[in-house]
């Protein structure tokens, strides 16, 4: 029987209010300890409130190659943000 | 991604992260001797990073499709390197401070680059790692700083670090880019693909230009008579270490090879049971969940 | 002086020290590199409370002594920890038992220290609390995964508590030092914590279908400085260079 640990990607929140980033991984032999390891590996300095772990086998990625048909499509849609439009100096709270 | 820049990258960061687990043999072997429970808690943490840095690396490798065992294995069985510096023996305990300001300086003007590399997730572990190292470099100047700054005997101590280090530490940047002793390298093909943005001897030179000042600060005299500012270059001019000495190593020739690979293998040998224990553990609670 | 407070301040520094040092020896030799980074997190706690503790110690006696002239320049006749930190660390399996029976220790006396009458010790026991909690939690996840792991790792379990199960009774002896200060709410009755400890031990070993170790003949000593042969090895380790160099500044 292969005794290699799965591997398992971390996410660590650094403060209350942020969300949780992806931090590096680590290998585990299940759920519980990739916590406790992810909080010796990745939180030695003082980085985080919070871990989620996550097995790297479970995560879907969008495909490098599919990069311009995802992500292009987005470039040019100004009109989605919020500095797109002009207001008036005299009109507040907007 | 083309196969030949993926074997590359897997044997790049190999090596490196092997390196990162060779060296924390010659310092930890002082932990339970640091002078100081200072020195001993800065040592333990610095060592422990080390650990981190291997782990790091060998999850950026892991993403090219080799499993850490299979990294191990080869470098248990001598088919992947690390660096050849980890050969040589930490005799006293100003040899932890020069590797500290030495080697991990070296290590930094070799890794500092690599932060912006092609390979994402190599790049990524580089940047947090970067960030670690430039604690390790200064607490080994720091600490060699307050030996020169000690005891006649302390000085001494020092003095007789850098002389055993330097050379082994300019080795590092590994064979020069010209004349007879260039060794079939791979530069050339690695700087193209940005996995390499420095040639050898570009960063050797770097390392010297920012070692020597800081080596008149110590008050130390680097072993080599023939260093000397060169205006005209705009660098210093000095000689450079044995090569015949740093391919004797690396085939496995050092004074350390066959006591590092042994320790390395009998960790992981001894270990092989506890590692067992918890797959076979985490899948009986597997098969518990998925029976219920 | 050496004044109960000061004795009991050096027990609890020498026995964080010692188990620091125990640890320390594991790194570069643990059996997966989150492991390494793990028991070194474990010693550094330790040695942080060690370097408090033996300041504070060295400032109630008065008498110029720092932590470093504690830790280096005494012999281990002058050492306060009890034996069981200072067994050698034999297999992983040893040194999680060691841990489990440690830190649950440990755990119960910070958790109780922290309403000490001393402000000092109930600062350190705060800050320690914590991170001996952790420390519990590290050594139980392991005794779990050993104890119902493979038929090895729970013949390895099984030997590794009865190796380290003689030297727990010592944690909880009461000793004269202790004796005085208790009165004084400055320290906690040992005997006191042998119950909260025994239950929480009880009930891990209990869900890794381990079997209490059989009742052996408990070994003691240490709070009175009658230490094992091994002590004498790891201090000649630990403090030869400090001592080469008297004087010196690290």
């Amino acid at each position: 029987m292969t005794s290699e640990w799965p591997l398992w990607e971390v996410f660590i929140r650094a403060r209350r209010g942020l969300s949780h980033i992806h931090v590096g991984s680590l290998h585990a032999p299940d759920a519980a300890m990739a916590v406790r390891n992810a909080r010796d590996v990745y939180t030695r300095r003082g980085e985080g409130v919070s871990i989620w772990v996550v097995p790297s086998d479970q995560i879907t990625a969008s495909s490098p190659d599919e990069k311009d048909a995802f992500f292009d499509p987005a470039g040019d849609k100004v009109y989605r943000h919020p500095t797109f439009y002009e207001v008036p100096a005299e009109a507040k709270h907007l | 991604m083309p196969e030949a820049y993926r074997k590359t990258l897997i044997r790049q960061i190999a090596q490196h992260a092997h390196s990162e687990i060779i060296g924390m043999q010659p310092e930890g072997n002082w932990i339970s001797r640091a002078p100081s429970l200072r020195r001993k808690a800065i040592l333990l943490a610095k060592v422990q990073d080390e650990a981190g840095h291997g782990l790091y690396l060998y999850a950026a490798a892991e993403t090219l499709g080799v499993s850490r065992d299979q990294l191990l294995e080869q470098l248990h069985t001598r088919k992947q390197k690390y660096s050849s510096i980890f050969n040589y023996p930490t005799l006293t305990w100003a040899d932890v401070g020069a590797i500290g300001w030495l080697v991990d300086g070296a290590a930094i003007t070799n890794q500092v680059p690599l932060t912006r590399c092609s390979y994402g997730p190599y790049a990524r572990a580089m940047v947090r790692i970067c960030k670690e190292e430039s604690f390790h470099q200064r607490q080994g100047f720091e600490a060699l700083l307050t030996l020169t700054r000690g005891t006649p005997a302390q000085k001494a101590m020092a003095q007789d670090a850098l002389d055993r280090w330097w050379y082994p530490s300019l080795a590092m940047f590994g064979p020069p880019d010209t004349g007879e002793q260039v060794s079939g390298g791979h530069t050339e093909q690695s700087m193209r693909w940005g996995i390499k943005r420095f040639s050898n001897d570009e960063l050797r030179q770097r390392f010297v230009d920012m070692t020597v000042p800081q080596s008149e600060v110590l008050g130390l005299t680097i072993p080599d008579p023939d260093l000397r500012w060169n205006a005209e270059r705009g660098h210093y001019d000095f000689t450079p270490p044995d090569y015949d000495e740093l391919f004797r190593v690396i085939k496995g020739d050092g004074p350390c090879n066959a006591q590092r690979l042994a320790h390395r293998v009998a960790a992981h040998t001894d270990g092989a049971w506890v590692r067992e224990a918890a797959a076979a553990y985490a899948a009986k609670r597997r098969a518990e969940t998925e029976a219920a | 002086m050496t004044t109960p407070r000061v004795a009991y301040a050096l027990a609890l520094g020498d026995d964080a020290l010692v188990l620091a040092q125990r640890l320390g020896e594991w790194v570069a030799r643990a059996p997966e590199l989150e492991e390494d980074v793990a028991l070194a997190n474990i010693a550094l706690d330790l040695l942080g409370q060690a370097r408090t503790l033996l300041r504070y110690a060295g400032d109630l006696e008065g008498a110029g002594r720092d932590e470093d002239a504690l830790a280096y320049w005494r012999d281990d006749r002058d050492f306060r920890n009890a034996l069981l930190v200072e067994l050698p660390n034999g297999d992983f399996a040893v040194t999680m038992a060691r841990q489990l029976v440690f830190a649950a220790y440990q755990y119960e006396l910070y958790d109780r220290l922290r309403a000490s009458s001393d402000d000092t010790l109930a600062a350190v026991a705060g800050k320690a609390v914590k991170e001996v909690h952790y420390h519990r939690d590290h050594a139980t996840q392991w005794v779990l995964r050993l104890g119902d792991g493979t038929d090895e790792s729970r013949r390895r379990m099984v030997a590794g508590l009865a190796t380290v199960w003689p030297y727990a009774d010592e944690l909880f002896q009461p000793d004269d030092a202790t004796a005085a200060l208790v009165a004084d709410g400055v320290a906690v009755d040992p005997p006191t914590l042998r119950e909260p400890w025994t239950s929480y031990v009880e009930g891990v070993l209990a869900e890794a279908g381990l079997e209490l170790p059989e009742a052996a003949a408990p070994r003691s000593g240490g709070r009175r400085g009658l230490h094992t042969e091994h002590l004498g090895f790891l201090l000649a380790e630990m403090q030869h260079l400090h001592r080469s160099h008297p004087g010196a500044t690290w």
